[in-house]
């Protein structure tokens, strides 16, 4: 785990390092822009699935699905980030109790 | 570095929005704190990543792959595809900011969201790195401070399925990719990607299928010819330009949904 973490730090320092030290036409091309603005759709999306409907390799649904409602709703009425990940946590939390 | 072309009154709201910056992303870091310990990574490792990673987006994919089971290292190679949004940042502020040696140095590491979106639409170089250098360490400060106190916390409570911290996890995530579904294309891939991952989930080990929806960016990037709403010209002219040429209000909301959005 350590490894990971610590190669993840270097890795992270240095891509925002080059982007400060490369000259700006390198990845001055729109395929380039359009890609990298999407990546992080893209990723935090399948995060979400995964983090909601799966537990090592099957796909369930559970209590965390509600949490995941519950956030989805707080998002849509614009409530700050630690009411929606806190009302998520306690949404599913009693979910179990029930 | 100061030359005193700003007036006093310009330096002071410059470095007061920094400083509110600052203050709101704390809400983001207890919450990585609590979800990374929650994820399985001890206190010490989640304190690490917020002071030498430090992109909160890459913290909290880190700990979500390993949350779902995942590799170490598929963490690490997810945490990575992350950051390059860093380096298109870097790009644009290289220029304004106009700093060489160990002053690069240093600013790469709070080169982020938010020191970005508080400083590219400054007019000098000087009020740039003022609004860069505020926001950048003032988020720093405070966001590591609260990962500490997040992390302590998320260790108090011991088994996350307690408090159904294994939930938040996901509506983390969820909070962070909201700002960006504003545009159609966007939203398509946000369901692609989520579809891809889903699918490979029995198929794979845990951590593949985040880094397989990856995919579905570039492809979706690649094949997609015509600009999606920023009206971008095809091929080499100003589609880096665009924000900051952008109406005020316009570069208020970027701002917002930059300095809302990856935390």
């Amino acid at each position: 785990m350590w490894t990971a973490v610590l190669l993840a730090c270097v890795g992270c320092y240095l891509l925002k390092l080059a982007g400060l030290s490369l000259p700006e036409r390198v990845l001055h091309h729109p395929t380039v822009e359009r890609v990298a603005d999407l990546i992080p759709v893209a990723l935090l999306a399948a995060l979400v699935a995964v983090q909601a409907f799966s537990a090592g390799t099957s796909l369930t649904v559970d209590a965390r699905a509600l949490g995941l409602g519950f956030a989805v709703v707080a998002l849509l009425l614009r409530m700050p980030f630690l009411v929606v990940v806190v009302g998520a946590s306690v949404v599913a939390a009693v979910a179990r109790l029930l | 570095m100061t030359d005193a072309a700003l007036t006093p009154n310009e330096r002071s709201g410059i470095v007061r929005d920094g400083l509110a910056v600052g203050v709101a992303t704390g809400a983001y870091g207890i919450g990585f704190g609590a979800v990374s310990v929650a994820s399985g990574l001890s206190v010490a490792q989640t304190c690490v990543l917020s002071l030498l990673m430090f992109t909160g987006a890459s913290q909290f994919a880190l700990a979500g792959v390993v949350a779902a089971g995942g590799a170490p290292m598929s963490g690490a190679a997810t945490a990575l595809l992350l950051g390059t949004r860093n380096t298109l940042y870097g790009l644009r502020m290289a220029p304004l900011l106009a700093w060489r040696g160990w002053r690069r140095l240093a600013a790469a590491h709070v080169l982020i969201d938010e020191s970005t979106a508080m400083s590219v639409n400054r007019g000098t170089t000087e009020a740039a790195r003022l609004g860069f250098l505020t926001t950048g360490w003032s988020v720093f400060v405070l966001w590591n401070l609260a990962t500490v106190a997040g992390a302590l916390a998320g260790e108090a409570v011991g088994d996350p399925r307690t408090f159904g911290l294994d939930a938040a996890v996901g509506a983390a995530f969820l909070a962070l990719l909201w700002p960006r579904l504003a545009s159609r294309r966007n939203v398509l891939v946000a369901i692609l990607a989520a579809a891809v991952a889903l699918s490979m989930v029995p198929l794979t080990a845990p951590g593949v299928p985040v880094l397989a929806a990856g995919g579905v960016a570039l492809l979706v990037g690649v094949l997609a010819r015509r600009p999606d709403r920023t009206g971008a010209p095809a091929d080499g002219a100003p589609a880096e330009g665009a924000p900051a040429d952008g109406a005020p209000a316009d570069d208020a909301g970027r701002e917002d949904s930059a300095a809302g959005g990856h935390r």
